[in-house]
C-alpha cells in the first residue's frame, strides 16, 4: 500500500527503504533462494573479515603481540569472559558457538557502515535464523541435559501460593516463546533504523542546496553513534544467548 | 478529499505505535541513571555489573523495538 516514506513537492524525495532491497549480483530478474545477491556477497565478506582477523591474528603467536593479534586476543578473551561470567563453567563448552555468532555479527554491523554497502542484519530473514537457531539449540540443550526436570525453568517454586505459580508458568511460558523474536527483531530494528535515519538526513541535504552543511554535520554525529550500536547489539545478541544457555544449563529458580 | 480511510488509519496508527519506543527511552534510561548512581556510590562493584546493565537495557529496549515493528508493518506490511 503505502510504498516508501516518499515527501513528494518541495524538492525532498527521500526513499529510506530503498537501500534494503534485495537486488541480484548478475542481471537482472526475480531473486529466488538460489540466487546471488547483494546480501549474499556481504554476508561471504562478512564471514572473510572475521576469519581474516582470526587467522591472520593466530598466526604470528608472538611474545609481543602485533596489532591484529592484540585485536583476536581481546576479542577472544572479552567473549570467553563473557560466556563464563553469564553462563558458568559448564557454558564453555558453547564458547564457539557464541564467539562465531559475536564475530559475525559484528563484522556485518560494521562492514554496513561503509558508504554504498548494504546490511544483511537489518533484514529480518538474517537475523530470525540466528535467533531460531539459538532457541531451538538452547532448548535441545536444556531438554538433553535434565530431561523434562528443564520444565522447572517455567515453575516458579520461590512464589509462595500453588495459583500463583500457575499463573507464573503461564507468563514464563510465554515470555519463553517470545525469546527469538526479541532477539532477533532488536538486532534488525536498530540497524534499520539507524541506516533508514542516514538516508532521511541525507535527503535533507540533497535539498538544502548550500544549508547542506548542517545534515552532513548531522550525519556525521550519527554516524558515530552507530558505530556504537553496532558492537553493542553485537554484543548484546551474545550475551543474551549466554542467558538463555545459562537458562537452560541451570534451569529452576 | 482524495485516498482512502484504511491508509489514513494505518498511518495514524503508526504514529501512535510510535508512543510505545518513548515508554522503551524512559525505561533505557532508567535502568542506565539507576546504575550510574549505584555506580558512584561503590565504584569497585562497578565494573563486574555492566553486563548486567546491557542485559536490562536489552530487555527494556525490546518492548520499544516491538512498538517500532508494529509501526513499519503498519507502514509497509498491511
Amino acid at each position: 500500500m503505502a510504498v516508501d516514506g516518499e515527501i513528494e513537492g518541495g524538492g525532498i524525495n527521500i526513499h529510506p527503504m530503498d537501500q534494503f532491497m534485495l537486488e541480484p549480483l548478475f542481471g537482472e530478474g526475480p531473486v529466488h533462494w538460489y540466487t546471488l545477491t547483494n546480501a549474499t556477497l556481504w554476508m561471504a565478506l562478512t564471514v572473510i573479515a572475521a576469519s581474516l582477523l582470526m587467522v591472520v591474528g593466530a598466526r604470528g603467536r608472538a611474545l609481543i603481540p602485533s596489532r591484529a593479534q592484540s585485536a583476536a586476543e581481546m576479542t577472544y578473551g572479552f567473549t570467553r569472559k563473557m560466556v563464563a561470567d553469564v553462563a558458568g563453567r559448564e557454558g564453555l563448552k558453547y564458547f564457539p558457538y557464541i564467539l562465531t555468532l559475536f564475530l559475525f555479527i559484528l563484522f556485518a554491523n560494521l562492514l554496513a557502515l561503509i558508504p554504498a554497502s548494504f546490511a544483511p542484519t537489518s533484514h529480518i530473514a538474517v537475523t530470525g535464523i540466528l535467533a531460531l537457531a539459538v532457541f531451538v539449540s538452547v532448548t535441545a540443550i536444556g531438554f538433553a541435559k535434565h530431561g523434562l526436570g528443564f520444565l522447572k525453568l517455567f515453575w516458579v517454586s520461590s512464589a509462595p501460593t500453588v495459583a500463583l505459580r500457575i499463573v507464573l508458568a503461564v507468563i514464563e511460558l510465554i515470555s519463553y516463546f517470545v525469546r527469538p523474536l526479541s532477539h532477533s527483531v532488536r538486532l534488525a530494528g536498530n540497524m534499520m533504523a539507524g541506516h533508514a535515519v542516514f538516508k532521511v538526513f541525507a535527503g535533507f541535504a540533497g535539498a538544502l542546496g548550500v544549508g547542506a552543511i548542517l545534515p552532513i554535520l548531522g550525519i556525521v554525529a550519527i554516524y558515530g553513534l552507530e558505530v556504537m550500536v553496532a558492537v553493542i547489539q553485537a554484543y548484546v545478541f551474545a550475551i543474551l544467548t549466554c542467558v538463555y544457555l545459562n537458562d537452560a544449563l541451570h534451569p529452576g529458580h | 478529499m482524495e485516498g482512502n480511510l484504511a491508509e489514513m488509519g494505518a498511518f495514524i496508527g503508526a504514529g501512535l505505535a510510535c508512543i510505545g519506543m518513548g515508554g522503551a527511552g524512559i525505561g533505557v534510561g532508567h535502568v542506565a541513571g539507576n546504575f550510574l548512581s549505584g555506580a558512584l556510590r561503590n565504584p569497585a562493584a562497578a565494573g563486574e555489573q555492566t553486563a548486567t546493565l546491557f542485559i536490562g537495557i536489552a530487555f527494556a529496549e525490546a518492548l520499544g523495538i516491538f512498538s517500532f515493528l508494529v509501526a513499519l508493518l503498519l507502514m509497509f506490511a498491511v
